[in-house]
Order: C-alpha cells, then structure tokens, then sequence
C-alpha cells in the first residue's frame, strides 16, 4: 500500500510518501503506525505521540482501531489548521 | 450543486456570492464568510498553506452535503486556498444561501467549524527575520466548537 505525509509528520520523516509492505499481522491503524515508527529515528521521531497523529484510509479520516485491509493508500498527519 | 474549489490563487467573494444569487428570486439570504491571514502582532511574513490533494475536495464535499442535509440551502460556495499567503489576504470563503437567514447564518457557521477541523489543511508559519516558524497548533476551541453540532444533532 501507498503511505503519504503531510505537514509536521512528512517533515519528521523526510520524505512526501511511499510504498510500504506491513507485514500481515499489522491489522489496524494503529498497529501500522507502532510498526513504521520501528522502521528508524525518523519515524518514531513523526510518530513518537501516536495519540497525536490523524490518519486517513483512501482519503477519508480514520480511528486507530480501523482494519487497513484493502486499501489503496493511507495518510499520516498532524490535527488539521485550515479554516 | 455546491460549488466546492481549492486553489492557489486569491477569489472574490462579492462576485462568487452574487453568481450563487443570479438569476433567482427564491433566496432570501445569503450569508459571506471570509477568512483572511492576520499579521500575529507584525512578526508574520506569511502562512504557508499545505493540503492533502484529492481528499481536501472530497472532505469539504462532505461537509457541504452534511450542511444540505442539515438545512435547506439554496447554494453553497467553499473555496480553500493553499500556498503562501501573506497577512491580509484571503485563506477561506464560505457561502451560504436560503430562503431564511437562520438556516443560511447556522448552515455558515456548521461550514467553518468542520472545515477547520476536518480539512486536510495546515498552516505553516514564516516569519519577517526569514525564519521557517513553527506549524500552527490545532486549537481545542476549535474542536469543541466542532462538537456542539454532533450534541444538536444527537439531540435531534
């Protein structure tokens, strides 16, 4: 699947997005993000307040417990500013 | 229906409210909302917009169908920029059109409260000495002032 990053969460880890492969006992949102924040210093850097970090599955918001299964692309990001 | 756009550039909200009223004699009201960068005290040079491309129309258009559904609205605008904006400037617009004014002035304000906490938007801070400034922290009043339409809602 497609991991994208935006704002402070992007900057932490360095890069816009990419394709990443969890492994299958990474069932939910929240065990992908305990997972990439394994992969090195920058993601537990973006990820270190995970109850901080907003997620959405193909582009619509997500809680931690939702099931990743059969998605395309998921979004890590801070609390929105817009408005 | 809704008129749903994000962009770079500046918009003109007189010209976009009165291309909702057009031609029409069944609105009554039409309430404008626009939000514009402030100068925090003089040390901003400009904010600088980020927005998650594709979902940040997809959300708005949810938000604007809830808002339809939640009242009779005849047109709405949403424009959203991104990109460097300079105090002063536009960020936000929000139109709202009814028949009657509470269902326009509650359908306006319901727009702003979800678009603020539901639009993948964030604001970056630049400041005058040159500086990257810090992201924009999401404010908690803003969240709660989100919430108190589930509770209308909830409520019937």
């Amino acid at each position: 699947m497609k991991a994208v990053y935006f704002a402070w969460v992007r900057e932490r880890i360095g890069k816009t997005g990419e394709e990443i492969l969890p492994p299958d006992d990474v069932k939910t949102v929240g065990q992908l993000i305990r997972w990439l924040s394994a992969k090195g210093e920058e993601y537990a850097y973006a990820f270190e307040k995970p109850d901080v970090i907003r997620a959405a599955l193909d582009r619509t918001h997500v809680k931690h417990d939702v099931d990743i299964a059969g998605a395309r692309e998921i979004a890590f990001f801070p609390p929105m500013t817009g408005g | 229906m809704a008129v749903i756009r994000i962009q770079r550039e500046d918009f003109d909200a007189a010209s976009e409210a009165s291309a909702l009223t057009k031609g029409r004699t069944d609105i009554g009201a039409v309430v404008t909302f626009t939000g514009l960068c402030r100068a925090e005290g003089g040390k901003l040079a400009a904010l600088e917009l980020e927005h998650y491309p594709g979902m940040a129309e997809e959300e708005i258009a949810r938000v604007v169908a809830d808002a339809e559904q939640r009242w009779p609205l005849q047109g709405v605008v949403a424009i959203h920029r991104y990109g460097k904006i300079a105090p002063g400037e536009n960020i936000v617009l929000v139109v709202t059109a009814s028949s009657h004014r509470i269902a326009a002035l509650e359908a306006a304000e319901f727009l702003m409260d979800y678009l603020k906490t539901r639009a993948p938007f964030w604001k970056k801070e630049h400041l005058l000495d040159g500086s990257s400034g810090d992201w924009v922290e999401a404010k908690e009043v803003d969240d709660r002032a989100a919430e108190r339409w589930d509770v209308a809602q909830d409520g019937g």
